[in-house]
């Protein structure tokens, strides 16, 4: 009797219900109890994301979510980051908003990682999306700004208009005009990456009348002198990006830019000060100590002034600077933030000749000493050693991102001249919850074996000019149960690791291969055996049929999919598959 | 003289890795556009990394690299690139002076006129009957003309000084 009645739930109660539960893993586990609760699932999900766009195709997910308000694509591999893909690889969104602009009229929210974007699919966006409230571009590229023109002038209801480091043809600053006198609704607008300047009257007068504004990253080419008229205009602001910050600080400007800035009580993140002159910062202090998030990676100041800043943000918990801050003022860091949860220092590049600070791996020791709630590093340094990653370690049990950069490959621990192995093995075992990880340094086979074993939570795993041979890529491929991605360049890992662990590929998003030991044969093998994984061969030399089966591939990169094959492809990309001639586009 | 060659390496700001232990000058390599990629990388594992280019390595952002090169790099070539004109509006008390080869056209330099002088940019460019103002150009001759009518990389090459004038009625 009982279970009649279950089945005989009403579905608009079921679905009433569904609406509570967001996150997509609980979703679909949703969709897996039955066939009416797939159905009614389906219907009402309003929020998708896509890690891989060529994981699925526009057809399959519309046929299955009719009522989608909101979409996440990611396209690229990560190493497009650092020119590894060539250009015209693919990832373009245009038959993704084509298709959407059909099904889904009422879409209101697009964000975008690593894709391709055209004018002419912004446009379509502006034009198709009544309701349309949200765009967010980070690392994409193909537009210009004509393209920001047309979502500035027609997406009547915008709320966010974010572009993170995109690549845009800057046309003109004519762009931010063409949002109508009428747009009131911005909550969100970031145009730091682009190269030219906006109207200041037009931008003012935006700010003006978006009394909503919460974010606002201006881009290099704003001049300082004008910060004070926005600031003002906009005294709820949460999240601020400079423009440039610098200056000849006359008294009239200096007391005007410390009254706006004093001004806006709300704010908690802080970005941009390209061209920072340490005369102009002291007009940000009365900030400080509300400050959250600190950017100062394009901040060229030297250590004194970044410890005058910083010391003064003691609720900082995102920090982000260039290596001059050096040891000391990490040290200075680690005593007056003590809510640190993010670091990332980046490398200055000097030349060598010039250095004349010091950032060694003693910053992060102290910084893993000083904040207990560390749980995301991001480091650039040049000597790194066995004891310092024992002790980070220990002091950081808790962190989950470590991603360790030192700037010269095979480089040694510095005091003994071993392999990191045993440091890097100390990081995956003390640090239970680790989700993503980035080697560097001198590794053998070995830090792998520490990596399968005990990287059980291990997400995401970088590693480049490490191991010695497929054992390493064995360790990984057959341990760490919640692996995801993996990228390697530069490795001796070949043919066997990758064949002996082929399922596993079915349980990850992707696994990218670069200038490794994987040969054409393995590659169309692969293929053959794992027809859910499409396995990209990407080659600058000419088609795989041209190739000797022994021959190193230079990229590899399979993804599991059930699109099938990809039909986009540009001349030097091959889906090696069990037709076992390479099938290009 | 001998000097002269020492001195322009120092100054030159280069990034990537060279061989170990050696005090060296860092070599980036840029983007290989048109996939010149080969398996040069597996010699490099065999072999000390002693070869200057690397593509992608440090993992830095091309964005990030820019602006930390942009800034830290005050030889390169923008410098010698720039083209600085007097530009006056009638009415107002002081002239300024701007760059004509950092803007991208027409279009770029409306805005300037824009911010400079809280005049409507578009209308000055190749005049219009609503505006008040036009934009005028002396050119080598001596001859103020008009500006908007050459294209943007002669008007340039031939532009001296600007004006923003009021017009006759």
């Amino acid at each position: 009797m009982p279970a009649l009645m279950a089945f005989s739930f009403p579905e608009d109660v079921l679905e009433h219900i569904f609406t509570f539960i967001d996150s997509d893993k609980d979703r679909n586990a949703v969709s897996l109890v039955c066939k009416s609760w797939y159905d009614i699932e389906r219907w009402s999900r309003r929020r998708v994301f896509i890690g891989n766009c060529y994981a699925v195709c526009p057809r399959i997910v519309i046929r299955r979510f009719p009522e989608l308000r909101s979409l996440s694509l990611k396209g690229k591999p990560h190493f497009a980051d650092f020119n590894l893909v060539p250009e015209g690889w693919g990832a373009c969104v245009d038959p993704w908003i084509s298709a959407m602009a059909e099904a889904y009229p009422t879409l209101e929210e697009l964000r975008l990682k690593r894709m391709v974007v055209t004018d002419e699919g912004l446009e379509l966006i502006s034009r198709a999306f009544k309701n349309f409230r949200v765009l967010v571009l980070s690392s994409c590229e193909g537009f210009t700004t004509d393209g920001l023109g047309a979502i500035a002038a027609n997406c009547r209801n915008l709320r966010e208009l974010d572009l993170r480091e995109c690549e845009v043809d800057d046309r003109s600053g004519h762009w931010l005009s063409c949002f109508p006198e009428s747009c009131t609704s911005l909550v969100s607008l970031n145009f730091a990456c682009l190269d030219g300047e906006v109207s200041f009257p037009a931008l003012e007068r935006l700010v003006g009348r978006c009394t909503n504004l919460k974010t606002l990253r201006l881009n290099r080419a704003m001049p300082l002198e004008k910060l004070p008229n926005l600031l003002k205009r906009a005294p709820q602001l949460v999240d601020l990006g400079t423009g440039s910050f610098s200056v000849d600080l006359y008294p009239e400007l200096s007391s005007n830019l410390l009254g706006a800035v004093t001004g806006c009580k709300a704010l908690k993140s802080l970005s941009g000060f390209w061209d920072v002159a340490p005369a102009c910062l002291p007009s940000i202090y009365p900030v400080c100590s509300g400050i959250t998030s600190l950017n100062l990676s394009y901040a060229t100041i030297r250590r004194p002034d970044f410890v005058k800043f910083v010391s003064q943000c003691h609720n900082l918990q995102q920090l982000w600077v260039l290596d001059y801050i050096e040891d000391s003022g990490l040290a200075a860091v680690a005593s007056s933030c003590k809510d640190l949860k993010e670091l990332r220092v980046f490398p200055s590049y000097l030349n060598d000749a010039e250095q004349n600070f010091q950032l060694t791996e003693r910053g992060l020791v102290s910084v893993s000493e000083g904040c207990p709630k560390l749980h995301s590093v991001l480091y650039f340094c040049h000597q790194m050693s066995n004891e310092a990653l024992f002790t980070i370690a220990r002091n950081s049990p808790n962190m989950t991102r470590f991603r360790l950069c030192i700037i010269e490959p095979h480089t040694p621990d510095y005091l003994t001249l071993q392999q990191l192995d045993a440091g890097f093995g100390a990081i995956v075992q003390h640090c239970k919850g680790l989700q993503r990880l980035s080697l560097s340094g001198l590794l053998s086979d070995r830090v792998f074996e520490y990596i399968g074993n005990y990287g059980k939570k291990l997400e995401m795993l970088s590693v480049a000019f490490a191991g010695d041979s497929d054992l390493g890529l064995h360790h990984v491929l057959s341990g760490c149960p919640s692996l995801r991605k993996l990228e390697i360049r530069d490795c001796p890992f070949g043919d066997k690791a990758l064949l002996a662990n082929a399922a596993k590929l079915e349980t990850m998003r992707s696994l990218w291969m670069s200038s490794c030991s994987v040969t054409l044969g393995a590659c169309k093998l692969l293929g053959q055996k794992m027809p859910r994984l499409n396995v990209e061969v990407i080659d600058e030399r000419g088609s795989p049929d041209s190739l000797p089966d022994d021959c190193h591939v230079e990229r590899l990169y399979a993804y599991r999919t059930v699109a099938g094959p990809r039909f986009d492809m540009p001349s030097f990309v091959w889906t090696v598959d069990e037709e076992s001639n390479a099938r290009s586009s | 003289m001998a000097k002269a060659g020492l001195g322009l390496e120092i100054t030159e700001l280069r990034l990537g890795f060279g061989s170990n232990g050696h005090n060296k000058k860092r070599v980036f390599s840029e983007v290989v556009k048109d996939g010149k990629c080969s398996n040069e990388s597996e010699e490099l594992h065999n072999s000390q990394p002693s070869m200057n280019q690397i593509v992608g390595w440090p993992p830095i952002r091309s964005h990030r690299l820019k602006n930390i090169e942009r800034k830290s790099n005050p030889v390169c070539s923008s410098e010698s690139a720039k083209s600085y004109v007097k530009i006056s509006m009638d009415g107002a008390p002081f002239l300024r002076k701007i760059d004509l080869k950092s803007h991208k056209g027409y279009h770029d330099l409306g805005t300037t006129f824009e911010n400079l002088f809280g005049c409507d940019g578009g209308v000055l460019i190749k005049g219009s009957d609503w505006s008040q103002y036009t934009a005028i150009y002396e050119d080598k001759d001596g001859d103020w003309m008009l500006v908007g009518d050459e294209p943007w990389e002669m008007f340039i090459e031939s532009c001296k000084k600007l004006r923003i004038m009021k017009k006759a009625n």
